[in-house]
């Protein structure tokens, strides 16, 4: 082969790789012209704070999905995070360890479980013995589904606290518990915090693992044990419905759930480059 | 003293311990749960419920062929279209861009993961169906006269779940194996340049040292794809008829239980629905252990320390 033509392949190559950057983008850029420029038109104070109105009347809202969505994601986040940050510090402190590798495993197949199979999971355990829908058995879903990514956040992270200030810690006496929680965690505790809003930005997001736990509900509602509307399956209610009206609002929901993880990526990307310019100081 | 610091010791190991003992328990407990719900199915049908490609609720008929075949297909399909992107993205970004672009477009890709699957289905429904249905109604007749291509040009079908998919793996691909580019030695590279290698022919020497772990990452990819469901059950038609063609509406595992779990009304019909979820649950263990063991014992050779797991848009 001449050496004109290898430099020919390189570059081809190199366009090839450049222009699949650009084709990546294009669906990305599609989507978030198409939510926001829908969602702007169909968004208005009433989505925020009405209830849906009965089929074939126009207008209403969405203000009780807005409320199920903030209660079971925080539902789950109260069963995720004490049980993501204390295996993720197992995992993190005994890394060598035979045992801590089982975890580190399951954690990642736990991750890997489609959504669809823990909605069933947590439809057994949660909705048949009780034979009601909940907004308990829909924050256990998405519960099951956060703690996975704390766990593996969390050890990430504190692998990355300067064994140096733990071997301080220990010098001065202290035991490991209180080496571990006085020191080391304190020391990882804001990207541990980033993690945790990104892990929510992510299960708020879901549709699949609530279809059948936390179901639906027309009114508003709050109680644990009642069926609760959410943001994710309500829009999906509505985009699969035969009603003009009803995908002008799935749109609206559609673009308040991007702008929620929009702008929880955004605050994530901020203070882990904070982070980094105090760690390269 | 040091007798009551090693109790200590092994108090708080016990202590942190059990919650990564839940990790696991929660996993086993999955499967044993979703085993013994899909028992009724599993009894009344054994083996033939995955070689029966009838299925027919009202009629008690239950086989699960078509939607196996539609989860593999349009997984397929998808990583067809999502590999060469998302690789060529891995060795844009990790070999040849510019540095300061570098970080927003780690960015910009890891935000293609973090929007949620039902916008992607909306924006399925109203935007990529109707651009799919012009572009089958303009295919020449001859086309259409395939196998591949046979049918009514609906939009909903195959082609725009594929679609959808490529969309939503490339993310998962392309950060794996920007990471595992990253873990190929340098000395590798430059042995290439050395050689008097062209940019091109350096990049490959890179790929193929890393090809244990790129394959890892497309297998991540494809764990992904099959499991996906709120997307693939909005766009891909919903139809559980076994097809070669990408125009035609077909339906997955994941769907059928999106769709289906609700409104089954007898028993056998739940359990038939958790068999599919039992099974789905293992090929996407499978898979993915296979993926995870590929990149890991990649990362290993290389002696690189690094995690492949993409936390979407995090650092």
């Amino acid at each position: 082969m001449t050496s004109a033509m290898r430099k020919a392949i390189s570059a081809v190559f190199a366009a090839f790789c450049t222009a699949s950057v650009l084709l990546a983008l294009v669906p990305l850029g599609f989507v978030l012209f198409f939510v926001v420029s829908q969602g702007v038109q169909s968004i208005n104070l009433a989505f925020f704070t009405h209830l849906p109105l009965p089929v074939g009347e126009v207008g209403g809202g969405m203000a009780n999905a807005i409320v199920g969505t903030l209660l079971v994601s925080g539902l789950a986040a109260a069963m995720a995070v004490p049980i993501g940050v204390l295996s993720g510090i197992y995992m993190a402190e005994y890394a060598g360890s035979r045992f801590a590798a089982s975890v580190r495993f399951a954690a990642d197949t736990l991750n890997g479980v489609p959504s669809i199979v823990i909605g069933l999971f947590a439809y057994v355990v949660g909705v048949l013995p009780f034979k009601q829908f909940s907004a308990a058995a829909g924050g256990f879903a998405l519960g099951v589904m956060m703690i996975p990514i704390i766990a593996r956040t969390t050890e990430e992270l504190l692998l990355l606290v300067p064994p140096t200030m733990r071997e301080g810690a220990l010098a001065l006496g202290a035991t490991r518990a209180r080496a571990v929680f006085t020191v080391v965690v304190p020391a990882a505790l804001p990207g541990i915090v980033t993690g945790v809003v990104l892990a929510l930005a992510r299960i708020a997001g879901e549709t699949a693992p609530l279809l059948f736990t936390a179901f639906n509900n027309r009114f508003f509602s709050t109680s644990l044990r009642q069926p609760i509307s959410t943001l994710t399956v309500q829009v999906f209610t509505y985009a699969t419905g035969p009603y003009e009206d009803w995908h002008r609002q799935a749109w609206a929901g559609a673009l308040v759930l991007v702008a929620m993880v929009l702008t929880c990526s955004l605050l994530a990307r901020l203070a882990t480059r904070r982070l980094e310019r105090m760690h390269a100081r | 003293m040091r007798r009551s610091n090693s109790r200590s010791e092994l108090a708080f190991r016990l202590g942190i311990g059990a919650f990564g003992f839940l990790i696991v328990a929660i996993v086993c407990t999955i499967g044993i749960v979703l085993a013994v719900q899909s028992m009724a199915s599993i009894r009344k049908f054994g083996l033939s419920f995955w070689l029966t490609r009838t299925w027919d609720p009202v009629a008690g008929e239950f086989g699960a062929l078509p939607f196996i075949w539609g989860t593999l297909y349009s997984s397929v399909i998808a990583l067809l279209l999502a590999t060469p992107i998302a690789l060529g993205i891995a060795v844009f970004i990790s070999e040849l861009c510019p540095q300061p672009l570098r970080q927003p477009l780690v960015f910009l890709t890891e935000l293609l993961a973090a929007i949620p699957s039902i916008v992607y289905g909306l924006w399925g429904i109203f935007v990529l169906v109707p651009a799919v249905r012009t572009v089958e109604r303009s295919l020449p007749e001859l086309l259409r006269g395939t196998p591949l291509f046979s049918g009514p040009p609906l939009g909903l079908g195959l082609l725009s779940a594929a679609l959808v998919l490529a969309v939503m793996v490339v993310p998962f691909i392309s950060s794996v194996s920007r990471e595992v580019l990253k873990s190929v030695p340098t000395a590798q590279r430059e042995a290439a340049y050395a050689l008097g290698a062209t940019r091109f022919e350096a990049i490959r020497t890179a790929l193929s040292y890393a090809r244990t772990g790129i394959i890892g990452a497309i297998m991540l990819g494809f764990g992904r794809a099959l499991g996906e469901t709120m997307a693939v059950t909005m766009v891909i038609g919903n139809n559980p008829r076994i097809s070669l063609s990408l125009v035609a509406p077909q339906y997955t595992m994941a769907a059928v239980i999106a769709n289906e779990f609700t409104e089954a009304a007898d028993e056998l019909y739940l359990s038939a629905l958790v068999e599919i979820g039992l099974v789905l649950f293992i090929i996407t263990l499978l898979v993915n252990s296979l993926s995870r063991l590929l990149i890991w014992s990649m990362n290993r050779t290389s002696r690189v320390v690094t995690a492949p797991e993409p936390v979407h848009a995090s650092a």
